[in-house]
């Protein structure tokens, strides 16, 4: 059955991808989506298996990999509950975007190469996270990266497409450039690569009562000699860059919103549902480690708090429908890292979990919206599409409610959103990290930014008078059948989710839910913790959130002129976000240009002048030199050979004399 | 096992397709039909008869195998022969390219003949090196495969041909006659020509040093290492086609072959010695390398210029001196082999059709060529070292082997893979995708039936490599597990030693 889940879509992606042409594009698709839902019933079937039931964690060898010396590695998966979980997110997604995608992409000419492509990444995702070892994981982390790159650059004439897949893989490059240098410390220090080793080993690691700081050097990184404390962060830390990259957290963001200039769906399936959880996945998945280093965890904290805060700032002033959902998404990834850095992995997850359905509702949402107005995405030409594609509208609404957490505090009636991301809130407020404090702060103010943009977004697609040219509203029209299914499967996920599965993921159901596959350390108690939090820190998401919506009520509904007043006063800071920051042109101003410099410099410079100057060309030419000098020595008039062998001779003759002399 | 030279078989069956060569005439159609389709048969043959080499190799044995000794009396030398796990599959690399040259010059109408003889006797002088057990042997065939690589560049490359024929012998040639100098002081002091038995000899110290320069001077110019790589971009833009494949797939690999079967082994204190350089030098050729080939503007310098920055992991892996190290580099030479030259071949499917390597020429060929895009993404995807391709395998190797030894250099050398993105990526963008635009792209038509067959069988065995690498690294498991238990071992005897005089 595991076989199955995992490479049904792999199979999938190559009847698609290399007989696409000959089959059609209609057999192309039908064969990859029903794949995909076959793997998502056996998804769900894992699910209750392994994670409601009470198997243990199952292990199926696959395949020798690489085996050199003391490095075995093979291709095997491994499923426990918090595969089994990504098990659903991935394939329940993946499948509904599939059968979306067969309405959206209707008009292409290229839609076997797109269905063979989201099914590859679907396979990539899912070598990822049934993986059993750090490599195989690297392959679906750089698996997910190059279908990622394809998707993105999926309409390869568009130069914007083109530079934005580029982009999105040379930055996660970046993060992967850590991830690398952390496994190989991992390989180091644990002599193994695989998760069981590595977490048995890892026992070793726990800090002891009353050993004295210090101890034995068992690791040289970079010049400095770790002991067993020091060692661990370092390697976590190095983990977790790589997780940076691929969940666009903030530094290694800026290549997440490019990545819209690919088609609608993939934006649902890829940048908001799953790829860009991985990172969320591959810390809590070492949670082992990281819960031994309490400077690893804080810098987590500080870099999701950071990020929350920074995308939803950047989220307030955005035009572009889709990019105001992907700064979104990085925000919300902000959250997720912020709950593991405090040691609420289960949280986490949960986040992920409804997060998945939400975020790929509104992506999905989105696009049914750009799909009608003849693919428009700037918001600033829309208005007022709310009586002409109501079933849409009210998806919208939904994901937009579940997004900003809206349920009755004291209760348990909320939407997904209510219970995930208010647990993260209350935990960050109790629990003992020293960022903490912070990270409570920037949460509260993103989710209240969050409600802000998120009405926002609504408002301006939605309510008002249409701004779109009257042929355009003119052929405004409903999306079809199949591309409004899925939306209604992911609202009821959206809205159900939370309430359903709270109690499992952190809550009274936490440990025999999770069976060990997340660790803590026996003083981390956050899931009991939380749930004594004080009235007003229960109370402030809520009121945030309410805050946010009121807001953008009055700028967006009651005087629409106060926004566009604002903006006018306050232009840098507005300019400022706008620009996202300025992040771009300060990278292409510290390793874009400086690159391009240095690689001209060194070829034209090091390679031309230096090295074949004073090399080849220069030895030659300086033969040259010497030679043309010898021929000018040969006069040709006699007597100049004579006086020559003469001097010759008197040298000769001196040498030998003295030379015999001394 | 076998009872007859398989061994020489294989290396000098070439050298007697060019008796059958040499009486037909080229001026005609038929007659440069059967030229081609002779050399074809011919490399196609040698490569069939090479596999029962890996067949009837024992995985389990470090020593050398399918050994042919025949004394030279009087002269001190012999011709042995013979493979071991490090050499064996470098004899089926270089037997699996040779019938993919022969395809690839398919096109060329300009003495034909002399073409073909030349590839010929390149591939006998290079099975010949992988082959050899007796130093005099090996340098014989070292340099002899000087010359035809020389004349394939001077007579059937591009413009600026002489220089650059030039450049690449001048390189080479500095670097060999110091080795001969070293092979002489060899013979002086182990008072035998014999490969395996200069590997249990043990060289004094200072001496080791001396020899281990001399050595580094030959192998470092042909793999070739920063700073002396200048001519590689040149040999490769002015070589025909498949010359360039050569270059990169097997020529390229007899400095790490070198390095492994000499410089490791026979000077082990040596190697530790100067192993701080050799990974300074191999930073300095991933980082340097690899900035320099983003900025170029010909398809086929910015390959060759990647292919400098990939060695620099080879040289890097084999100086760690442990097991991943090692393997590493011998499968990233491998790889390497199959990816370079398989990248080169896929200009030279477009520069048949354009006549030009200029990068600015192209864009969006993905349009009209989906099946060459698709062959390009693979092998661009491999050099960039994408795991599931065999380009990662080698380069994580390296790079975990590098990290046990000091974690500077992997820290260092792990930029490689940020700016191997960079570069590739770039030039994929740059050639395939965009619009149409360009009148003289319109017409070009997607790969030919010749063209499947070359390209098709590489990407299969880039991925099959990148997803099951286990039959190479069984092969050369043992042999590699004897060479770093005998390094450490000298290490441990040398530290010995110098403990008591302290």
């Amino acid at each position: 059955m595991y076989h199955a889940i995992v490479f049904l879509p792999l199979i999938g992606a190559i009847i698609a991808g290399l007989f696409g042409r000959s089959i059609g594009a209609k057999a192309s698709e039908y064969v990859t989506t029903l794949f995909l839902i076959v793997a998502a019933v056996l998804s769900w079937v894992a699910f209750f298996t392994v994670a409601m039931g009470d198997a243990e964690t199952i292990k199926i060898p696959v395949m020798r990999w690489i085996d050199s010396g003391t490095l075995n590695v093979e291709w095997a998966f491994r499923i426990d509950t918090l595969t089994a979980v990504m098990l659903v997110v991935v394939n329940t997604v993946s499948s509904l975007v599939h059968v979306y995608s067969i309405g959206y992409m209707h008009h292409d000419p290229h839609r076997p190469r797109f269905f063979a492509y989201l099914s590859l990444f679907t396979f990539a995702m899912l070598m990822l996270v049934t993986s059993d070892n750090l490599v195989q994981m690297f392959f679906g982390w750089e698996g997910v990266g190059l279908a990622s790159y394809l998707l993105i650059g999926f309409w390869y004439k568009k130069p914007s497409a083109a530079a934005a897949a580029m982009k999105a893989f040379i930055v996660n490059r970046v993060g992967d450039f850590g991830f690398a240098l952390g496994i190989f410390g991992v390989f180091v220090l644990f002599g193994s690569v695989g998760f069981d080793t590595i977490f048995a080993g890892a026992a070793d690691f726990i800090p002891q009562e009353g050993a004295k700081a210090g101890g034995e050097i068992i690791m040289t990184l970079f010049g400095m000699s770790l002991d067993k404390g020091h060692a661990m962060t370092g390697v976590c830390l190095l983990l977790f860059m790589g997780a940076m990259g691929k969940s666009a957290q903030f530094l290694l963001h800026t290549w997440l919103p490019d990545a819209m200039e690919g088609p609608t769906p993939v934006s649902a399936l890829i940048h908001a549902a799953t790829m860009v959880t991985a990172g969320v996945f591959l810390v809590a998945r070492m949670s082992p480690l990281f819960e031994l280093s309490q400077s690893a965890l804080t810098v987590v904290v500080i870099i999701g708090a950071i990020t929350a805060f920074f995308a939803a700032t950047v989220g307030l002033v955005q035009n572009d429908i889709k990019r105001v959902i992907a700064y979104s998404t990085c925000s919300q990834l902000g959250y997720m890292f912020v709950a593991l850095g405090i040691g609420a992995y289960g949280a986490a997850i949960f986040h992920l979990f409804t997060h998945a359905f939400f975020k790929a509702l509104l992506f999905l949402g989105a696009g049914s919206v750009i799909h009608s107005v003849s693919d428009e995405q700037d918001m600033r030409r829309m208005g007022g599409l709310r009586k002409h594609i109501p079933a849409t509208y009210w998806m919208m609404i939904i994901g937009t409610v579940a997004l900003t957490g809206l349920g009755i505090p004291g209760t348990i009636i909320g939407t997904s959103g209510f219970f995930s991301k208010d647990a993260i809130i209350e935990s960050a407020f109790m629990a003992h990290n020293p960022a903490a404090g912070f990270a409570f702060t920037l949460l509260v103010v993103a989710a209240l930014f969050t409600s802000f943009y998120s009405w926002r977004l609504i408002f301006m697609t939605f309510h008002g008078k249409p701004r779109a040219s009257a042929d355009v509203m003119h052929h405004v029209h409903e999306s079809p059948p199949v591309m409004l299914v899925p939306l209604y499967i992911l609202a009821a996920g959206a809205l159900l989710a939370g309430f359903i599965f709270k109690d499992y993921f952190f809550g009274h159901h936490y440990a025999e839910f999770w069976k060990g596959a997340l660790f803590t350390l026996p003083e981390n108690e956050i899931v009991e913790e939380y749930h004594h939090v004080p009235l007003w820190v229960a109370l402030s998401p809520f009121l945030a959130m309410l805050i946010g919506f009121a807001t953008a009520w009055f700028f967006y509904i009651r005087s629409p002129e106060t926004p566009r007043r604002l903006a006018g006063e306050h232009q840098g800071l507005y300019q400022f976000l706008l620009n996202k920051w300025y992040f771009d042109e300060l990278y292409d101003f510290l390793f874009v240009r400086p690159a391009k410099w240095l690689g001209t410099f060194l070829w034209k410079q090091g390679d031309g002048r230096v090295i074949d100057g004073f090399g080849p060309d220069g030895i030659a030419a300086r033969v040259q030199d010497i030679s043309g000098r010898a021929v000018r020595l040969q006069t040709g008039y006699l007597y100049h050979y004579a006086f020559v062998m003469l001097i010759g001779i008197a040298a000769l003759v001196t040498w030998m004399m003295l030379g015999s002399a001394f | 096992m076998t009872d007859w030279p398989i061994l020489s078989v294989v290396t000098f069956i070439p050298l007697v397709c060019v008796l059958f060569l040499l009486p037909i005439r080229d001026d005609t159609e038929t007659g440069r039909r059967n030229i081609r389709n002779v050399a074809l048969l011919g490399t196609g043959f040698t490569f069939v008869l090479s596999l029962f080499i890996w067949i009837n190799f024992q995985n389990a044995d470090p020593g050398f195998q399918f050994v042919e000794n025949v004394a030279m009396t009087g002269s001190g030398f012999s011709y042995a022969m013979g493979v071991d796990g490090i050499s064996m599959l470098f004899v089926i690399l270089t037997t699996f390219l040779m019938p993919f040259c022969i395809l690839a010059s398919w096109k060329i109408e300009k003495r034909v003949r002399e073409y073909m003889i030349a590839f010929l006797i390149l591939e006998t002088m290079m099975l010949g090196v992988f082959c050899a057990l007796d130093i005099v042997l090996f340098y014989v065939f070292f340099e002899a495969g000087l010359i035809p690589m020389f004349i394939i560049i001077g007579v059937w490359g591009g413009k600026r041909r002489v220089y650059a024929s030039f450049k690449f012998f001048l390189y080479t040639l500095l670097g060999s006659v110091l080795m001969l100098l070293a092979i002489m002081a060899m013979y002086w002091d182990a008072g035998t020509t014999d490969i395996r038995s200069l590997l249990a000899h043990d060289f004094p110290p200072a001496m080791q040093t001396w020899l281990w320069l001399a050595f580094f001077a030959s192998f470092a110019v042909k793999m070739p290492m920063w700073p002396v790589h200048t001519w590689l971009p040149d040999a490769h833009v002015e070589a025909p086609t498949a010359g360039s494949v050569i270059l990169a797939g097997v020529l390229l690999k007899l400095g790490g072959y070198g390095f492994l079967r000499f410089s490791l082994p026979m000077f082990p204190l040596a190697s530790d010695y100067f192993a701080p350089m050799v990974f300074t030098l191999s930073i300095v050729a991933i980082i340097y390398t690899s900035l320099v080939a983003m900025m170029q503007q010909d398809m086929k310098k910015l390959i060759a210029y990647s292919s400098v920055a990939h060695m620099g992991y080879v040289t890097m892996g084999i100086f760690a001196a442990n097991q991943q190290g090692v393997q590493g580099a011998i499968f990233q030479m491998l790889s390497h082999g199959l990816v370079s030259s398989a990248l080169f071949l896929c200009v030279g499917v477009v520069y048949d059709r354009l006549h030009t390597r200029e990068i600015a020429a192209y864009g969006g060929l993905a349009n009209n060529m989906p099946k060459y895009a698709l062959a390009f993404m693979v092998f661009t995807m491999a050099n960039v070292g994408l795991p599931g391709t065999s380009g990662f395998v080698g380069e994580f190797l390296t790079l975990l082997g590098a990290f046990q030894a000091n974690s500077w250099v992997a820290f260092f050398a792990t930029f490689g893979v940020i700016l191997s993105a960079c570069y590739a990526l770039w030039l994929y963008r740059r050639v395939m995708f965009g619009a149409l635009e360009k009148e003289s792209l319109k017409a070009m038509l997607d790969l030919s039936g010749r063209e499947k067959v070359i390209l098709y069988p590489l990407i299969a065995l880039v991925i099959f490599y990148g997803v099951y690498p286990a039959p190479i690294f069984d092969a050369t498991a043992a042999s590699v597990d004897a060479l770093v238990n005998n390094y450490t071992a000298s290490l441990q005897a040398a530290r010995d030693l110098a403990l008591p005089v302290n």
